[in-house]
């Protein structure tokens, strides 16, 4: 804690959140500056996991950056594979064998599913709640059963490969995708009688945190938080890519901006989530999941290219300047929380410390995504 | 009655008493994780003694052997005081409860305002430990205890006095031989006569709730926002101490609940049933742990509150609903008594 | 929104700087030698540095519509264009042309409210006196992506309101995505 002592006088104080708090979910640290319970001033200090991603994806080759797109959200690290290798085979014009797409938004809708049941657990418990969390993780878990059972890994995922997938699903997996399918369909409901219809929650989030559609414009702010301030902006819509277009699903939107609207349009997504699953599953055709001429060392033509992909916190977007070289002259990694994260500073003065971080759980932060 | 077995008795009492608040204190937290436990689906303790019946054991001997840390610059004698503070008035109280009609130690005629005394003194021990801590969480949150204590201190001794005006009397004792004669009787029914007593015992719950800092309404240590609030910087058997005097408080508070509304002693069937009709410490036992399942309950399932709509229901809702439900009760035992 | 509107006003602000500063190339040409890049000719050779202008590029390909360079004292107007029109800032970022001896400051625009477009801005800026404009006046959220890129590159954003570390440690003294950084 501070070094100065606390003055009968002084009646301004600043408090530091973190870098070790509960409700940063992480080590960010957030400068408050304080009036009583109210939050003047607030100033997130990043930096605290910052490991320099852009740099190693100039020391690397392309195939060997890979792995890093794991450890950036590792909490929907599927979407972040396939920002990446989506990136590189359109500079190295790779073609993607159809089944492997049908994979490929299998397994990151099921990611993004285990992203928003985390953080459906981590901010019912911001607010005091705390069995809620271990519902989600209840469902979550069978989620990493199924992704352990394909892609070898529980968290950081590396599964995609430039031209397919590492190996083939087998049917086990898409029934068990269809099981969990027909589970979290029960199981939805009951979190909205559980929690959603809380008098204590709604209280807690209505009207609480509101950010206008034009803060989100000025900030850059996207997915959820953008959904949640009445835009309807879901890239998987409005910039397809892989097979989007081909599946039936709507994207939620609530108009009112605050954090029950970023609240519900979460829980609405899991549940569309749900639908991308149901009908990938039924249209999988047969075949490779690999392309068959996928060269060993990637060379792309000079230039510079620009990918975004919905990841389950907003856009995540590539842009890599190639020099014609195995690996990247630069590599630029947006992440959508570093952006959601800026206007809390805007957002936050005059609010209850509660509120704050009821606030700042709504915007489903990931921090080793922002530090990058 | 002679000196000797006076002093004899009050021995035993004193250490009866200390020893029913550091196991309820200690089964309690058992209590509490088991039943989250099974609440959220999980084992819960159980990997000392049956069913984890020992763990509360192992921590007790945990935080006994730890080192009890002063921080540099924290108020080095309120710092040491809070813990005491807490423990001794919840010790105290227990003096006044009368489990049974033969089980208590002191009949006093002012039992319950001396409980009421007692009990405010803990906000005091928040408050100090908070203070001293010299930790900001920790003075944010000894200043959420003083103003939510106070704010819920009004409507329950608003309460109280309703109570004390249907039965005639501060005597806990007589208060609850007023409510003799099976469950039609108790304070809680509007049978008993009263038919605010729903109102009354909900208003009186809610209070006790807030008063034991209890979730919803665990302001002070609202771990996700003040880290532990005013025990932040406590260590080893300090924390033990606010550990132990929160769950004797959560004690004490069903126990008077129980006293006040739901027949203390007495058996919900009329005396005329052999065994099961017969009053006695079990029924007060029985009630009083079910309401504290009630409270665990409760933990596990709700959110918490913000500070403002806390204190919102309190000064908004809660206090007028309690001196209107007084002005009704005194108007009602004018008319029928 | 208007695309071809938007494209417009991009055009005429970039025909501008080129009335003021003709060629970009030029300066290259003084301060990136050609035999150098010819020295090296397994590192394959960035493109040769364009003239400011907008270029309409394929969409498939490249991930953006439209491609603008301008003048780097000329990025705050092309955002207020943008702005204008409904767009929001998505990153800004920086590419360390060293054969070249410019820095480029990137900026990557992106249409929420409809369909899809995306422009990105560049401008280059001299590696020696690395200076350009703060857009955080025209869109808040630049403020923290102007501060990656001066922790990153040592960019000075003149005018922002804190130009400070913010994912490097306060007390660092190197920008890591510069070409010639080794290591610390």
């Amino acid at each position: 804690m501070s070094s100065q002592p606390l003055s009968q006088n002084q009646e301004r104080f600043e408090l530091n959140l973190g870098p070790q708090h509960p409700a940063t979910h992480g080590v960010l640290r957030v400068k408050l500056l304080m009036d009583g319970e109210y939050i003047v001033d607030a100033e997130p200090v990043l930096g605290y996991i910052h490991r320099m991603h852009e740099l190693m994806g100039e020391n690397r080759s392309w195939a060997q950056y890979l792995p890093n797109m794991g450890r950036l959200d590792y909490l929907s690290a599927l979407s972040y594979n396939l920002g990446y290798v989506e990136l590189v085979e359109k500079m190295a014009g790779i073609e993607v064998p159809e089944r492997a797409e049908y994979i490929r938004v299998i397994t990151t809708e099921m990611n993004r599913i285990s992203s928003h049941l985390l953080w459906f657990g981590a901010f019912v418990l911001d607010l005091g709640g705390f069995t809620p969390l271990l519902y989600a993780f209840d469902d979550r878990e069978q989620i990493l059963d199924l992704l352990e059972a394909v892609t070898g890994s529980r968290l950081t995922y590396c599964y995609y490969l430039f031209g397919g997938c590492y190996n083939d699903v087998e049917d086990d997996f898409l029934s068990g995708c269809l099981a969990f399918v027909k589970r979290l369909r029960t199981r939805l409901p009951m979190y909205h009688n559980l929690v959603t219809k809380n008098v204590i929650l709604r209280q807690r989030l209505e009207g609480v945190g509101p950010v206008s559609a034009e803060m989100c414009r000025k900030y850059g702010a996207t997915g959820p938080v953008l959904r949640g301030s009445g835009i309807n902006y879901d890239l998987r819509k409005n910039e397809p890519y892989s097979i989007y277009p081909e599946l039936d699903f709507d994207v939620p939107v609530y108009p009112e901006g605050d954090s029950m609207a970023r609240f519900m349009v979460r829980m609405d997504e899991m549940e569309q989530c749900l639908r991308i699953i149901e009908q990938a599953i039924a249209k999988i055709p047969e075949g490779p999941v690999m392309a068959e001429k996928v060269p060993k060392m990637i060379k792309p033509a000079a230039g510079d290219y620009y990918h975004a992909v919905e990841a389950a916190r907003g856009t995540f977007a590539i842009r890599a300047v190639s020099d014609g070289a195995n690996q990247a002259y630069r590599m630029k990694l947006r992440s959508p929380t570093f952006s959601n994260l800026s206007l809390f500073q805007e957002a936050s003065r005059g609010m209850l410390l509660a509120d704050g971080l009821a606030f700042m759980g709504s915007l489903d932060l990931v921090i080793p995504e922002i530090d990058r | 009655m002679d000196l000797g077995i006076n002093v004899f008795e009050m021995v035993i009492y004193l250490v009866g008493f200390i020893a029913f608040a550091a196991a309820n204190a200690a089964y309690l937290v058992w209590v509490e994780r088991k039943g989250a436990a099974h609440i959220q689906r999980r084992t819960g303790p159980k990997e000392v003694g049956p069913y984890g019946l020992l763990q509360p054991l192992a921590d007790g001997a945990k935080l006994m052997s730890k080192q009890f840390i002063i921080p540099a610059g924290v108020d080095r004698p309120l710092f040491i005081l809070a813990p005491i503070l807490t423990m001794v008035p919840a010790i105290m109280i227990f003096v006044t409860i009368p489990f049974s009609e033969t089980i208590l130690a002191r009949d006093f005629n002012i039992g319950l305002l001396m409980i009421l005394a007692f009990a405010s003194v803990n906000v005091l021990a928040l408050l100090m430990g908070g203070w001293a801590s010299r930790n900001k969480y920790a003075v944010i949150s000894a200043a959420r205890v003083v103003s939510q204590n106070i704010a819920y201190e009004i409507p329950m001794l608003i309460i109280v006095i309703t109570i004390v005006l249907i039965s005639g009397s501060m005597n806990l004792t007589e208060i609850v031989a007023g409510q003799a004669g099976g469950i039609l009787h108790w304070n809680l029914l509007p049978t008993n006569g009263n038919f605010l007593g729903p109102i009354t015992f909900i208003i009186f719950f809610i209070c006790s709730l807030a008063e034991t800092n209890r979730a919803p309404f665990d302001l002070g240590e609202a771990e996700s926002e003040l880290i532990a609030g005013f025990h932040t910087e406590y260590s080893s058997m300090g924390f033990g101490l606010f550990f132990m005097g929160e769950y004797a408080n959560i004690v004490i508070a069903a126990a008077l609940t129980t006293i006040l509304f739901l027949g203390g002693w007495y058996s919900p069937l009329p005396e005329s049933i052999p065994y099961a009709g017969a009053s006695s410490v079990v029924w007060f036992l029985v009630k009083m742990y079910l309401l504290i399942w009630l409270v665990v309950l409760i933990r596990w399932t709700y959110p918490r509150v913000t500070l403002w709509s806390l204190l919102n229901l309190s000064w908004k809702i809660l206090i007028p609903f309690s001196l209107f439900n007084l002005l009704a009760s005194a108007g009602l035992v004018k008319l029928l008594g | 929104m208007n695309k071809e509107n938007v494209i417009q006003e991009l055009q005429a602000l970039a025909a501008e700087g080129m009335a003021d500063q003709p060629e970009v190339a030029s300066v290259a040409a003084v301060a990136g030698p050609a035999g150098e890049e010819e020295a090296k000719p397994q590192t394959a050779i960035p493109p040769e540095p364009r003239r400011n202008g907008v270029l309409e590029v394929d969409y498939a390909v490249r991930g953006v519509h439209v491609d603008v360079q301008i003048q780097g004292d000329q990025v705050v107007r092309a955002a207020q264009i943008l702005d204008e029109a409904g767009m929001t800032l998505e990153a800004i970022t920086g590419v360390d042309w060293i054969n070249d001896q410019e820095l480029e400051v990137v900026y990557d625009y992106s249409y929420t409210g409809g369909s899809c477009f995306r422009v990105v801005v560049r401008a280059r800026i001299s590696r020696h006196e690395p200076t350009i404009p703060t857009v955080s006046g025209v869109f808040p959220g630049a403020n923290w992506h102007e501060r990656e890129t001066f922790d990153f590159f040592g960019i000075h954003f003149e005018g922002h309101p804190q130009l400070e570390y913010l994912l490097l440690p306060e007390d660092c003294d190197f920008h890591p995505l510069l070409k010639d950084f080794k290591g610390c």
